[in-house]
């Protein structure tokens, strides 16, 4: 198809200043809590090692069911993140909990493999149970010019997943620009993405504050458009509270209330499910508790 | 904006700056000769938080038999300390005042924010830190002063009046006092009459600072202070910040007299938007050129010019953002718009909200309801304004915005020049020749270019017709106190 794309000039120093602005916001009692909770409710708790195995997959499973027991209320994380060939373990640890498998696909994390392969191993994922795809784009052929390419990859895989959410990986870790975040944002909204995500977690830098707002605005535009809203997953690099705070605050300024939940907003994220736990138990008992009363996995 | 669900709303909690560090005095004297003396009138006047509406403190009202005494007090210290010391050792006074104002950075913040009505997080991350960097940065020259000005050989002028507005009460007296310090001057300084209390605050931290009696005077009082303050016959020179018709009727009093004057006037600033820029920067630069300091800013960019091509664009994602700025309580830290500066000006500017219904233009208002008590003004667009509207041609000082839209760059240019005023003005463009081309035909003293409200000691700061003359800042606004031979 053609693809009238045009690059959206973007003012790095000015995004720069707009996220030091939502970073002044002030977090302080009930509307800290209900933040920490919602953050926790928003994570896809991961795991994307050459390591995995059934066993490492079970144990984070609990985890994402069980956050923290001894503090009652929590909600569960969102999803858990896995490679195609562990899902079908997550399937069976997690049974009925509502919490939902996200495999990452699409020859994760470099996508430097052919469409057959591809749909093949979002297939997989998808047979083995998957309610969610993880596909990267081919940040090669993007950066080549080569467009059409790029959509049509990601329309293909969308086709494959059927009613099944598709969260499109930028890598903008591998973009260059923000202007490129911007133009492959809307590219893959264009064609059919449900999510755009930031990064494998496999590049430096992952998901910062200013490639996540650019993408936020693409998705205001979108919805300005259309009416239609699109999710967003910022994953890598978000690990403490305080600032998975700052990025709930820049998606409610941006987008607004109705992306606050973990329908249309994701962390992807491992490690800050403990900081996040830690808060939580600072806010209620009003002492902070060592790292070693929260689980590892 | 998408479709309101209940179950996810989330609020920000209260989280107000303490006030328990700070101290206000019940009653405040004037500041003559190093200490703090009655004032002859025996007459004082209520200051108060324009949030609340609580009165703050009584300030002393200075008459003429009062200002005498400043004037003499600062000549006497000219003549017998400040211009006969080493410019170094003036420097380590100027630079113990900056370093003093650090230190009690958040006392002043607090202080600023409830005697005026401006956010804590303006008065914290922008007043304070300004005013401090002003003092370092002329404190520097104070013994460079022939480097400054080479084969010039650069004098004192003597004693100064400086008149300050209530906009940047602080920040104000800062660019005033640290020049005319630096350059070898003493100074005699009223803030506004609204405002008085950093300035007082000031005075105790510029005496504390063990700064030799009598070259900071501080005198407070209204209109009639300033004008005796303006007619008294051993002044050198003045230096007036505030509105175009004040700056008038001194340059009126002071013709004939040998008295330098440099004025910084009023405003009505251009904020262009060219189809190429960075909108979505662009709408924060428009949201920071008119709603920093609820527009009680004298270069804030209260024209926004939109190409017609992005004028939707622009404005929808300018509403959209004018709905996340939460107006409240100037201590809370997550306030955006704080409360107008006086009765009088709300007053000022609720004639101007009617007067542009009554003109027929569209009004957009928004941010959440405002407190009851107190002078709040919601922040207002007025969409498809024309030319030669009043609300587009006359100065309103608060936080409303007036949108025109254009087509073509010569349109744009010869409509942000068709203005008394010539402050400042912004260009919002990707295209670095455009930037240029309009930065040499704008009439206006600062030009931003992807930004606005950008303010550094270093850098000059000043207007054209009327909205006055002479620099504040860098090295021309130091030689605004100095005379050559």
């Amino acid at each position: 198809m053609e693809l009238k794309l045009r690059h959206k000039p973007i003012d790095q120093v000015g995004i720069e200043e707009r996220c030091a602005r939502f970073k002044t916001r002030s977090i302080k009692t009930d509307a800290k809590m209900q933040g920490l909770k919602m953050a926790l409710s928003m994570i896809d708790l991961t795991t994307l090692e050459g390591k995995d195995t059934a066993g490492k997959v079970r144990q984070m499973c609990y985890k994402a069911m069980h956050l923290h027991d001894e503090l009652p209320g929590l909600p569960t994380v969102a999803a858990v993140c896995v490679y195609p060939e562990m899902v079908a373990s997550a399937r069976k640890y997690l049974g009925s909990s509502g919490v939902k498998i996200a495999s990452v696909a699409t020859a994760f994390p470099s996508g430097q493999t052919n469409l057959d392969i591809k749909l093949a191993d979002t297939k997989q994922a998808i047979d083995a149970g998957a309610d969610e795809i993880d596909m990267v784009i081919s940040r090669g052929k993007f950066l080549q010019g080569d467009y059409n390419f790029v959509f049509d990859e990601i329309s293909s895989i969308k086709e494959a997943c059927g009613n099944k959410r598709l969260k499109v990986i930028l890598e903008t870790g591998e973009l260059g620009d923000l202007e490129n975040v911007a133009l492959a944002s809307r590219l893959a909204i264009d064609a059919g993405a449900d999510f755009i995500k930031t990064s494998t977690g496999k590049i430096q830098p992952a998901a910062t504050m200013e490639v996540t707002l650019v993408m936020l605005e693409v998705i205001r535009d979108y919805y300005f458009e259309t009416g239609k809203m699109v999710g967003m997953k910022p994953a890598g690099g978000i690990s403490n509270s305080k600032l998975a705070l700052h990025y709930l605050i820049m998606l409610k300024e941006t987008l607004g209330d109705a992306w606050l939940t973990n329908e249309w907003f994701r962390f992807g994220a491992s490690s800050l499910a403990n900081d996040l736990l830690k808060q939580l138990v600072k806010q209620t008992t009003g002492v902070y508790q060592s790292g070693n009363y929260f689980a590892l996995d | 904006m998408a479709k309101k669900n209940d179950t996810n709303t989330w609020s920000l909690s209260p989280a107000p700056e303490s006030t328990s560090h700070i101290r206000i005095d019940k009653k405040y004297d004037l500041f003559i000769d190093g200490k703090f003396t009655p004032p002859q009138s025996k007459k004082y006047f209520k200051t108060i938080n324009p949030a609340t509406e609580e009165v703050l403190a009584e300030i002393a009202d200075a008459n003429e038999k009062d200002v005498d005494r400043a004037v003499k007090a600062a000549r006497k210290a000219y003549t017998n300390v400040w211009s006969k010391m080493e410019p170094k050792e003036r420097a380590k006074y100027i630079f113990r005042i900056a370093r003093l104002l650090q230190e009690r950075a958040r006392e002043f913040a607090v202080i600023e924010s409830m005697d005026g009505g401006k956010p804590i997080r303006e008065s914290r991350d922008f007043d304070v830190p300004t005013a401090a960097a002003h003092f370092f940065y002329h404190a520097g020259w104070a013994d460079k002063l022939e480097y400054a000005f080479p084969a010039k050989k650069p004098k004192s002028i003597g004693v100064v009046g400086q008149i300050i507005p209530w906009n940047f009460p602080l920040l104000m007296a800062s660019w005033k006092i640290a020049p005319a310090l630096a350059a070898g001057n003493t100074v005699v300084l009223k803030p506004a009459e609204t405002t008085s209390l950093t300035a007082l605050k000031l005075a105790e931290l510029i005496r504390d600072s063990g700064i030799p009696d009598g070259v900071v005077n501080i005198i407070t009082g209204a209109g009639e202070t300033g004008k005796a303050l303006v007619e008294h016959p051993d002044i050198d020179k003045i230096a007036f910040t505030g509105s175009t018709a004040v700056g008038k009727m001194i340059q009126r009093s002071l013709a004939g007299t040998n008295k330098k004057l440099t004025l910084e006037l009023g405003g009505k600033a251009a904020n262009i938007i060219f189809e190429d820029a960075a909108l979505d920067q662009a709408v924060e630069g428009i949201i920071n050129g008119i709603f920093f300091n609820q527009g009680h800013v004298c270069c804030a960019g209260s024209r926004v010019f939109v190409q017609e091509s992005v004028v939707d664009a622009v404005t929808r994602r300018l509403e959209h953002r004018m709905n996340s700025l939460i107006i409240g309580d100037p201590l809370d830290k997550n306030t955006d718009i704080g409360a107008i500066n006086s009765k009088g000006q709300l007053e000022t500017v609720n004639k101007y909200l009617e007067l542009g219904q009554k003109e027929g233009f569209e009004m957009f208002q928004a941010g959440n309801e405002p407190p009851k008590k107190g002078f709040w003004c919601k922040p207002t667009l007025f969409k498809n304004v024309a030319q030669s509207s009043i609300i587009s041609k006359e100065e309103i000082f608060g936080p409303v915005l007036v949108m025109q839209t254009f087509r073509t760059i010569d349109e744009v240019i010869d409509k942000a020049n068709n203005t008394p005023y010539g402050l400042s003005a912004g260009v919002w463009t990707d295209k670095g020749s455009k930037i240029f081309n309009l930065t040499s035909r704008l009439k206006a003293g600062v030009v931003w270019a992807n930004t606005f409200n950008k303010f550094d000691p270093t850098s000059p700061f000043g207007g054209y017709k009327e909205s006055g003359f002479g620099r504040e800042g860098g090295i021309q606004g130091l030689s605004a106190y100095l005379k050559f031979d």
